[in-house]
């Protein structure tokens, strides 16, 4: 009986070492960032001894990042980007997926057909003759793009399909009954009942349209268009030893998206565990 | 308000008006998937067949673009370099977060916080962790070839150059586990919970241990978890291209035979050189890889479904 609680107790230790080492790894980067954010060039490096806040924190780090490059700008039409895009792809695949998963019309299956088609078809593939195409409407360099570019993803109606479908039919067709219109049924029972599968498509969509790098890179060609993804990674090509201001930089640039995450955390985690369950 | 529809839609049977209602719920997101997704899928497969730089008249090049693939060494190296990134991240992310997912579906304190932690490398912006984990592996300064120097010994001119020469895709391998384990962690973390605790209780009655529990318990309840696991996986990897860029792309952001990928250089064809229908081309390669995937998971969903 001894070995066998002595046996738990170590298996136990085991697993809080393991998770000990795996939450450092995880974590050390992140801390590095920080810690080298406040540090001058020179300090970044020093290892012997490694400190992890200087006696003298170089804070002007924080406030020289903004005028060494316009971050202002960049944060600006980051900020415009990921709300609208984030809120265009709410509303319209909301929208598009309460016709798909309650109504019944003509060509409902091709035309579903036509977003099932794409799911094999990567962005990458069609992204040159998009950009063509994107070029020809005058959109080159314009931030309006990467809003067309970002906000009608099939993902989303996906997402909104599947969650719709679970909830019961009963329901709309007693609203129906009382007379509501499909918009009132939608606008008043539907989405408030979606507010969860909503949240996930929200952080999703959060995450993915504020750290896009590719879109942006091939769209977005004047200073003053471009996000903190294009700015940062422009900043570090010419300032590639400013290590110090390179950091803070890239502090201030996952504050948002940390911050989002945290609120949302729990749609998230459920959201891409339900991913998973389906297959 | 809608006068004019009322009217219109008087003539109209029951049905038809219901139609409409349902496409107007549609119409805002169709047309824009439509108009930006597939028109350009359309355009795509078409260029593929073309010649074009964006804006002298468009030739017809048949089978030209992709005949030229085969002795493109850029192209092979691009193709190559994606395969192997694709055979060490896959793998290897699915063993770590499968082993990281097992010890946290365990009983212990701060399991929220470690599940969080382990999301931070996914949801952080690439620019941002990538600019870090240069810093880390500086090959002169950074802490971890200093480790290797002064701990392990290892001499300064063996020391590991690992954003250059063949350890690039080791090192885009190493940072893609560290970004995606937490990611895939959760969907095993759910299979897991899926998993009946009266299989777990019946082995140990049994006299099983944790290795016979795994083998025989976890392993092949974990079979469509793991599956979907690989497939979205290995698509993800099909796709890479901004963890070459950052890490191996220099000043410029150009990439060498040692570290350009599928996605580089249709970027690399189409906007640098316009060699629009070449580029294409190399899409469609992509498009192939990723559609036998796509193919196979079909095929598996249905089989574990039934």
């Amino acid at each position: 009986m001894k070995s066998a609680r002595r046996k738990a107790a170590l298996s136990k230790t085991l697993v809080y070492i393991i998770l000990i080492i795996i939450a450092a790894l995880m974590v050390i980067p992140f801390i590095w960032m920080l810690s080298a954010s406040i540090k001058s060039d020179r300090q970044v490096f020093q290892m012997n001894p490694f400190v992890l806040i200087p006696e003298t924190p170089k804070w002007s780090n924080y406030h020289d990042i903004w005028v060494k490059i316009p971050l202002l700008k960049f944060v600006e039409n980051t900020v415009f980007l990921t709300i609208v895009v984030t809120l265009l792809q709410l509303l319209t695949s909301s929208f598009a997926a309460y016709s798909f998963a309650k109504l019944d019309f003509k060509h409902k299956n091709s035309l579903f057909f036509a977003y099932i088609a794409t799911i094999a078809m990567p962005w990458q593939v069609y992204m040159v003759p998009q950009f063509i195409m994107m070029r020809k409407f005058g959109l080159n360099d314009k931030l309006l793009a990467i809003i067309c570019l970002q906000a009608f993803s099939a993902f989303g109606v996906f997402m909104m399909k599947q969650f719709y479908e679970g909830i019961p039919d009963e329901l709309c067709e007693a609203a129906r009954i009382d007379g509501m219109s499909e918009y009132r049924i939608y606008a008043s029972i539907m989405l408030p009942l979606s507010k969860p599968s909503l949240a996930t498509l929200t952080i999703f969509t959060f995450v993915n349209t504020w750290n896009d790098y590719l879109g942006p890179l091939i769209y977005l060609k004047s200073e003053s268009k471009k996000t903190i993804q294009l700015g940062l990674k422009m900043f570090i090509s010419q300032y590639s030893s400013d290590y110090g201001l390179i950091m803070a930089g890239s502090v201030l640039s996952l504050i948002p998206v940390l911050v989002v995450f945290l609120c949302l955390q729990k749609y998230f985690v459920e959201g891409v565990a339900a991913t998973g369950l389906k297959g | 308000m809608f006068e004019g529809g009322i009217l219109m839609a008087k003539g109209l049977s029951r049905q038809a008006k219901r139609d409409m209602v349902a496409y107007s719920f549609i119409a805002p997101n169709f047309i824009g998937f439509a108009v930006f997704t597939l028109v350009p899928i359309v355009f795509a497969f078409a260029l593929a067949f073309l010649n074009w730089d964006g804006s002298n008249p468009i030739t017809f090049a048949g089978l030209d673009n992709f005949k030229q693939l085969g002795n493109d060494i850029f192209f092979k190296a691009a193709l190559k370099n994606t395969v192997i990134y694709c055979i060490g991240t896959v793998p290897l992310t699915m063993i770590a977060s499968l082993g990281l997912a097992i010890v946290l579906n365990q009983k212990v304190i701060g399991r929220g916080v470690f599940r969080t932690l382990s999301f931070f490398p996914y949801v952080a912006s690439l620019v941002a962790v990538t600019s870090v984990w240069k810093m880390l592996f500086h090959p002169s300064k950074g802490p971890i070839n200093n480790i290797l120097h002064t701990v392990f010994h290892v001499p300064v001119e063996q020391l590991p150059q690992w954003f250059s020469g063949s350890l690039v895709l080791l090192s885009m391998i190493l940072f893609s586990v560290w970004r995606f384990m937490g990611y895939y962690m959760v969907i095993y973390l759910a299979g897991l919970q899926g998993i009946s605790a009266e299989l777990y209780e019946a082995a140990s009655l049994d006299g099983a241990n944790t290795w016979q529990k795994f083998r025989y318990i976890t392993w092949p309840q974990l079979h469509s978890t793991t599956f979907f696991v690989v497939v979205m996986l290995t698509i993800n990897c099909f796709k890479v291209y901004d963890v070459a860029i950052m890490l191996a792309g220099g000043g410029s952001g150009e990439l060498t035979t040692s570290s350009t990928v599928l996605v580089y250089y249709i970027y690399q064809k189409a906007f640098i050189d316009w060699k629009l229908g070449y580029s294409s081309a190399v899409a469609m390669v992509l498009f192939l890889m990723v559609f036998v995937v796509t193919m196979i998971q079909f095929r598996g969903q249905k089989k574990y479904q039934s």
